[in-house]
């Protein structure tokens, strides 16, 4: 592929959205040094988004979309929920087929593009909720999983079902009264994290996104793991301030209280894993 | 492709390319006798076939065992075992968006797990074939043939095409991969057949040798983007996201419905090709009692025409072979003096006597008879079909079971 196609034509360059140009001048695309630090002055992929003020998960597609390290080759594939309704204001690749089917189609994906270009780099991403890869989807993310899937799966936990309304999750704290759960909780949350560890991924990661140079190494790890050695999880803490009473510039406040006690920063990999990382580290890419 | 239509080359298992024409019509043929699965493994070793999933469920396990044997020997580029008809659907769906030419198979409550997917396929427009061995569903459990479930898929937005025997199984995988990639069409197809009554019985089919096999898929004909990330990126998704309450976001959800439904109309020309017609005529062109069959109900609909010509009464089937889109004028047609259609069918809601009386509505004069109807698992002996058509025609019965 070459980044020539990324030029816009010069006869349509009059009629060509402002948003498209600056996509052209200023997006980071080929450079897999590029990271959170270039989002003040280079163009994002996400150019606006229908997430409430102050959503975390905002800050999460902000920090995630400019840690890619090959967007021009990277496809997102998503699921219903809050984040679905981001995924048209994004300038990649993304997938929204149904409702925890995410890992299922990405491992399609995944397959038969390195089938299709076994000598070229195609990074697969799956981006959903907890809802979905938790709950309905559970059974698609382990089985990618078990299978060694190539795909770095990462999840927004916001410990409850918040775009249909605030219900209770499998990723809700036991007690917490949500919607159908009226007299609050009454099992554990699910340790996703130790699931994915126990399923055979090669780097899983717990943590808030309070700080974008830590999602930035995060993601960037995930990734290189996914594409030489097998399936990678991150697990986010991005709270649904609207369901949980906070304000909209009290995110960041919530996942630093986060970062304390059950989103306490937890790193796992295997040996595998740790030589990749390794080595990505003295190329300067991580 | 040349630009004299000719093929040249080979596929990425060693396969001679030659045109669809030239394998379905023109390629000599050898008689061989095997099960309808082993016809379905015939059928994806010539057709160029990039990826499949399966999962395990009576009575299409056999064929999917079979496609895996031609991924060992080379002929298929991806396969693997999903965790469930849903993963399985959703599976072959990423595999079709990334570019594959991808066949799946499954039969009775695996079709009802998956059923999800079949919209998303259609709307997606994904020319995913399904190879559809149908069978009972529950409860109570069953693993008996029955093709009830055909009933749920009528209205998902896919192409339903109903083979009689093995042969046309055969012929149908082969086309339907054709057909279903045609840029202007480019929907899923399912090709269905009765399970166990043709998955398992062998009969002599014809095929044409093995090393020579359909043009490989172009993605690039599709008529959405590719998601191989080899396209410029914008602010796009594969499938129309329209969920903002607005006029345009409800025209737009419209307008896609109507056009999946508009491509699958657009894939007559090309299924009247390659299929020989949407029906197919046996008996009687003059007759006044028609049935109106598809799938192993018109072998014993032709079976009973036999034996009421023995009692002098004259009478023809119209077999349907495109279910979706259905052959109304074609049925019309065939049936314009016909006093008496029938409809024998192998499942309990007599879902092809529902379509024919809304095709006929209003067109016809004919007495339409939903009967008979046999389901569970049940054969469907001809002369069943002969005793309800003497009854119906006031004639005495002579002979039955």
């Amino acid at each position: 592929m070459s980044f020539n196609i990324y030029k816009v034509n010069e006869e349509l360059r009059e009629f060509m959205p402002p948003e498209i140009l600056e996509l052209e001048e200023k997006a980071t695309w080929g450079n897999p040094k590029r990271g959170v630090m270039d989002l003040p002055y280079a163009k994002e992929l996400l150019e606006e988004h229908s997430l409430c003020a102050g959503c975390p998960e905002s800050d999460a597609f902000r920090y995630i979309l400019a840690s890619l390290p090959n967007p021009e080759d990277t496809i997102i594939v998503n699921s219903t929920g809050c984040t679905s309704l981001v995924f048209p204001h994004i300038a990649l690749h993304t997938v929204h087929s149904l409702f925890g089917n995410q890992n299922a189609v990405a491992s399609g994906i995944k397959r038969v593009l390195e089938y299709r270009f076994p000598n070229k780099v195609k990074d697969v991403v799956v981006l959903a909720g907890d809802g979905a890869t938790v709950d309905i989807g559970l059974d698609c993310t382990l089985q990618s999983f078990f299978r060694q899937e190539k795909i770095t799966t990462i999840c927004y936990d916001n410990e409850v079902y918040a775009n249909t309304g605030g219900q209770e999750s499998g990723l809700t704290v036991k007690g917490h009264v949500f919607k159908m759960a009226p007299k609050g909780k009454q099992w554990d949350k699910v340790p996703m994290w130790q699931l994915a560890i126990d399923s055979g991924c090669h780097y899983v990661v717990r943590m808030t996104v309070s700080s974008p140079r830590r999602v930035e190494q995060a993601v960037k790890k995930a990734i290189y793991v996914a594409r030489e050695v097998g399936p990678t999880y991150i697990h986010l803490y991005t709270p649904c301030i609207l369901e949980i009473g906070r304000n909209s510039d009290e995110g960041l406040e919530e996942m630093k209280l986060g970062d304390k006690e059950r989103f306490a920063f937890f790193e796992y990999m295997t040996p595998q894993a740790e030589e990749v990382i390794k080595r990505k580290k003295e190329e300067g890419l991580i | 492709m040349g630009n004299n239509g000719t093929y040249s080359g080979v596929n990425k298992s060693g396969q001679k390319i030659v045109s669809p024409d030239y394998l379905l019509f023109e390629a000599p043929r050898e008689k061989v006798f095997m099960t309808g699965s082993e016809a379905v493994k015939e059928a994806v070793k010539r057709a160029s076939v990039d990826a499949s999933v399966s999962y395990p469920i009576t009575p299409q396990s056999e064929a999917a065992h079979l496609i895996g044997e031609l991924w060992v020997e080379g002929y298929v580029g991806v396969y693997f075992r999903g965790e469930s008809e849903f993963g399985v659907m959703s599976e072959v769906a990423g595999c079709s968006m990334a570019g594959a030419r991808v066949i799946t198979t499954t039969s009775g409550p695996g079709t009802l797990r998956a059923m999800e997917n079949f919209p998303m396929w259609a709307g997606s427009r994904l020319p995913i074939q399904l190879v559809l061995m149908a069978r009972g569903v529950n409860a109570p459990l069953t693993i008996q043939p029955d093709n009830l479930e055909i009933s749920f898929l009528l209205d998902t937005g896919v192409m339903i095409w109903h083979a009689e025997n093995a042969q046309e199984l055969f012929d149908m995988i082969l086309a339907g991969f054709v057909v279903a990639e045609k840029t202007d069409v480019h929907v899923p197809i399912i090709t269905a057949i009765d399970g166990f009554f043709i998955s398992h019985t062998r009969e002599s089919i014809m095929i044409p040798p093995e090393d020579i096999a359909l043009p490989p898929y172009n993605p690039y004909t599709s008529p959405t983007p590719i998601i191989d990330a080899e396209i410029a990126p914008g602010r796009y998704i594969k499938d129309p996201f329209v969920m903002k309450s607005n006029y345009i976001s409800y025209a737009t959800h419209a307008s896609w419905q109507w056009e999946v439904r508009a491509a699958i109309e657009r894939s007559r020309p090309y299924a009247k090709h390659y299929l020989k017609g949407l029906i197919e005529e046996y008996g009687d062109p003059e007759a006044e009692l028609v049935f109106v069959a598809s799938g192993t109900a018109a072998s014993q609909a032709k079976e009973a025409t036999r034996m009421l010509l023995d009692e002098g009464i004259k009478a023809k089937v119209v077999k349907v072979k495109s279910i979706r889109p259905f052959p109304h004028q074609e049925l019309l047609e065939a049936t314009k003096n016909a006093k008496y259609i029938m409809v024998p069918e192998f499942n309990i809601v007599g879902w092809l006597e529902r379509e024919v009386r809304a095709a006929f509505y209003g067109k016809s004069n004919a007495t339409i008879i939903g009967t008979p109807r046999v389901a569970g698992g049940m054969t469907m002996p001809p002369e069943i079909i002969y005793k309800d058509a003497l009854k119906i025609l006031g004639k005495e019965v002579s002979y039955v079971l």
